[in-house]
């Protein structure tokens, strides 16, 4: 187990953002959290890193476990100067193996020297994803990281990220809107409002009430196009990228 | 050579200039500005209450930073209108400080060398003390350097690579308390806000990288330290307000060159 969250609450004031979170991330899972805006993903996401304030329960990290975070957004002010290099220079805890995913990742250099704030939704997604895997993590933490990608762009980052599961071995925890992915490309989905409402292997919880009374009855269509088994459906994200 | 006023008074302007800038970048990469200028209002009651109790300005303008400084970065996080509850904070404490100078005969005259600085008057030990705290802050700065930009970006990112978001902006408050407490002899407490932003906004345009920004307004400070002084020299007018209109116009030198090249690289 890398991570264990038992009983969490989380509060912000007087208000319950988290209420009795139970889970678990394995080695070399994939766990999708999905759930409508305001129902705390980013706010369990705060919580494993330690930036939120935890009322009651506890996570407990497996030791020295190296985790990759990357956020849902990076604002840098106008008034900073600052490049994609020197960015991902501010990691200290690199090492080689991380160093050379990133580079794998960042594919062209050309990008490197560009200020942060001027830089493309994809090329910034692929700096953040970069650096995220400097330490090269156990764990990688991803805050809806396909934000501001057209569909092709997004099949393609998961398409990476499972790539880089069989290769580094390591568990993805990421919080995702694209439904259709998560349903593909998951071990597991846990489906968040505030509370957990279900979780398990991405069938079940498609067809679990609490789901379909979160998400509408609509979302069958989508689910038809792109329920298939996790092998034929690799392929099927290939295909559409070739 | 330092019985000399005008060469102490040069290193002073010098010493707080050269602390100031570069601490003052972050304090406009992370739009403190509101919290720096309550800071230095604030300090007035500790100088207010250094004069009545006869004990060092600076410790009593430090002291008073100091507890800002902390109830800030308890304060984060929590209220939602911490900038206002600042406001309040700051002003109330100036306007205490301000009542408290008023019961003190002989000292009225004394106060607007607190309020816009008195550099002529610096004191061999004042220099001293500038120094150990420019000494002080480059230090923090230089130790904390790359969590302190981490933190600034994006907090999230910090705390999930180990860091304590809280406790480096805890060293930057304590810094900006330290600025603000030996800056008082050198430009007052209405005017020390003005050393930290203008070079850092003056060196916006100049450098790529956030330490040759920092490095530059450290210099653009200098500069107006040593360029303010002379002017109010050989102008006769207050030293301390000179200092910042150098700097003013240093900004505008910048600012002016920075939207030039900009025009030509669209033009062309």
């Amino acid at each position: 187990m890398l991570i264990e969250v038992q009983s969490l609450n989380v509060q912000y004031g007087n208000k319950k953002v988290l209420e009795n979170i139970n889970l678990s991330v394995s080695s070399s899972e994939i766990v999708t959290i999905v759930g409508p805006n305001g129902s705390g993903k980013t706010t369990l996401f705060k919580a494993i890193i330690g930036s939120a304030p935890i009322a009651s329960g506890k996570i407990i990290m497996s030791p020295s476990l190296k985790v990759g975070y990357v956020p849902q957004v990076l604002n840098v002010d106008r008034s900073l100067p600052l490049t994609a290099e020197r960015f991902l220079s501010l990691v200290t805890n690199r090492n080689d193996q991380g160093s050379l995913r990133a580079k794998q990742i960042l594919g062209s250099e050309d990008y490197l020297s560009t200020q942060i704030s001027s830089l493309s939704g994809g090329q910034l997604q692929r700096v953040l994803l970069a650096r995220a895997l400097l330490n090269d993590p156990d764990v990688l933490l991803l805050d809806e990281a396909t934000r501001g990608l057209d569909q092709p762009g997004s099949a393609a980052f998961y398409k990476k990220i499972e790539e880089l599961r069989e290769s580094s071995g390591c568990a993805v925890l990421m919080i995702s809107h694209d439904l259709h992915v998560v349903m593909s490309a998951s071990n597991r989905v846990i489906c968040l409002n505030g509370h957990i409402c279900c979780q398990g292997e991405p069938q079940s919880v498609a067809s679990s009430p609490e789901y379909r009374d979160l998400f509408g009855s609509n979302i069958d269509g989508t689910f038809a196009l792109y329920q298939h088994n996790h092998k034929e459906n690799k392929s099927r994200i290939n295909n559409s990228n070739a | 050579m330092l019985d000399d006023f005008m060469i102490r008074a040069t290193l002073a302007g010098i010493g707080v200039a050269i602390a100031a800038a570069p601490l003052g970048c972050f304090v406009v990469w992370r739009r403190m500005a509101y919290f720096g200028e309550a800071t230095a209002h604030a300090a007035l009651l500790g100088i207010s209450l250094s004069l009545m109790f006869e004990f060092s300005v600076f410790a009593g303008a430090l002291f008073v930073s100091v507890i800002m400084a902390t109830a800030v970065t308890i304060g984060q996080g929590r209220s939602l209108f911490l900038d206002t509850l600042l406001g309040v904070a700051g002003h109330s404490c100036m306007a205490l400080g301000l009542i408290i100078v008023s019961f003190i005969s002989g000292v009225r005259i004394e106060l607007m060398a607190y309020l816009i600085g008195d550099i002529l008057a610096v004191s061999k030990t004042d220099v001293l003390l500038i120094w150990l705290g420019l000494a002080l802050v480059l230090l923090l700065l230089i130790w904390r350097w790359s969590a302190l930009l981490l933190c600034t970006l994006n907090e999230d990112l910090a705390a999930a690579s180990g860091l304590y978001p809280k406790r480096e902006n805890f060293v930057l408050t304590i810094a900006l308390a330290v600025v603000v407490a030996v800056g008082i002899k050198v430009v007052g407490v209405l005017l020390i806000i003005s050393l930290l932003i203008i070079p850092a906004a003056s060196s916006r345009s100049l450098g790529s990288t956030p330490e040759k920004m920092a490095i530059f307004a450290s210099l653009i400070g200098a500069l107006s330290a040593i360029l303010g002084f002379n002017a109010s020299y050989v102008f006769d007018t207050p030293t301390g307000p000179s200092i910042v209109c150098v700097a003013s116009l240093i900004f505008l030198f910048t600012l002016t060159f920075s939207l030039l090249t900009e025009r030509f690289q669209r033009k062309y």
